[in-house]
């Protein structure tokens, strides 16, 4: 089997893997973010950068090439991660010690992983708002990071294309296609993959809350860089059973 | 040896981070062996005199609190900010979307069910700023603790690193935002 090296070791892949995938099934990990192992990488969040050959570059969307040279857990690698975590903190409202997401948070977990002590920047405080019309499902615009699993999960997997994210730069901003924008006037259900892929605090179950408690929750177990496995590239998951098949897989 | 002298303060905090500081237990009785407190809370000396380490928990929020913050800077070789609130803001920073005139009104003039007894305009009363601010947006701060509050074993760890003349490393279950 091909193989190429990430920091020194020997990482085999298969035709068509990503550095990420490849680094990923081998159980090494690679700081990500915006990466979901059901969806095509996407490239946006940069937490994946590494130096292959010498040059920066995300290695969720860097297919693998046999006998190239990966460097990722650098002094260097990980201060441009601080700095996108630290922007990424500064630009929301993303307030840990209220949010039910805490301890099962990506962006928190890597900030934890990488010894992220402050934000560092002037926080933006934007105003944005919450939308809780949805009976089932509701959407805090303040932790949104942008990171699109969940406009990716909805038009590829749910085949309903809820969300989308519109404007340019500082006003870019996430959006819910419907006529009054509002997430109650779309035909989201609970079931939906994109209800369940957003890594961050934005889109949450209704009812769900802290009924694991803070300290039994995901990042609390083990910190995320020793749970590479679990994002191991899989094949895709409907979100519902499909009606064409008699067993409903 | 010379022991260290630390000062602490609440600003706009809630001393949930003092709080924490005593949930390091017995070991109080080490960190006295190596420390002592100038102002603090647990000391109530009123003014912060020349310091080796300055623990501020709780952001600026008003006309007060930069003026005790500025007294901490001047004297304190180190300066940490000590808790989420004052690495973020934290919650009181949770109005920096709202007007501040508009919120002082509906709390004190128009909500329904509160006294109306006007807006508090005493001249003993600090002004509020119109935002929250973490405290590395008004002085230079040295070292960051996160948390709400930081866990007693991470303040332990936190002080006993800095103590030591390490760089605070506190690792998995130490470092938390919540």
């Amino acid at each position: 089997m091909n193989s190429f090296t990430l920091d020194g070791a020997a990482i085999p892949f298969a035709p068509g893997q990503t550095v990420l995938q490849a680094a990923l099934a081998a159980g090494r990990y690679i700081p990500h973010l915006c990466y979901h192992p059901e969806f095509k990488p996407h490239g946006s969040c940069k937490l994946c950068t590494v130096k292959a050959d010498g040059h920066s570059i995300a290695a969720c969307t860097l297919p693998a090439r046999a006998g190239l040279t990966v460097e990722s857990h650098t002094e260097e690698m990980d201060a441009l991660r601080r700095t996108l975590v630290q922007m990424l903190f500064a630009e929301g409202n993303h307030f840990c010690p209220s949010c039910e997401k805490s301890g099962n948070c990506l962006l928190q977990a890597l900030g934890y992983d990488l010894g992220v002590m402050t934000a560092g920047f002037r926080h933006l405080f934007p105003d944005r708002q919450v939308d809780a019309s949805h009976p089932d499902i509701w959407i805090d615009f303040n932790r949104c990071i942008l990171c699109e699993p969940c406009v990716r999960a909805s038009c590829e997997i749910d085949a309903k294309c809820v969300f989308a994210l519109s404007g340019r730069g500082i006003d870019k901003h996430l959006v819910v296609n419907s006529e009054s924008g509002r997430l109650a006037d779309t035909n989201i259900a609970l079931t939906d993959k994109a209800v369940t892929v957003c890594p961050v605090g934005a889109i949450l179950a209704k009812r769900v809350g802290f009924a694991v408690p803070i300290g039994k929750r995901r990042f609390d177990a083990s910190p995320i860089s020793a749970q590479a496995l679990a994002d191991a590239p899989r094949p895709l998951m409907p979100a519902q059973p499909c009606a064409s098949c008699e067993d409903g897989k | 040896m010379t022991k260290l002298r630390v000062a602490t303060t609440s600003l706009a905090g809630c001393f949930g981070c003092h709080a924490s500081l005593l949930d390091i237990d017995e070991r109080l009785f080490d960190l006295l062996q190596q420390v002592e407190f100038d102002r603090s809370p647990l000391t109530d000396i009123k003014h912060c005199g020349p310091c080796d380490i300055g623990l501020i928990e709780g952001g600026i929020c008003n006309a007060e609190n930069v003026e005790v913050l500025r007294e901490f800077r001047r004297n304190c070789k180190l300066l940490v900010a000590f808790g989420a609130c004052a690495v973020t803001g934290g919650l009181p920073a949770q109005r920096n979307h709202l007007d501040l005139d508009a919120c002082l009104t509906e709390v004190y003039l128009t909500e329904p069910g509160l006294a109306h007894g006007g807006i508090p305009n005493d001249p003993e009363l600090p002004l509020p700023l119109d935002k929250v601010h973490p405290l590395h947006e008004v002085v230079k701060v040295d070292y960051f603790l996160p948390g709400c509050p930081p866990s007693g074993d991470a303040i332990w760890q936190f002080l006993t690193d800095l103590i030591a003349g390490r760089t605070p490393r506190l690792g998995h279950g130490l470092i938390r935002y919540d």
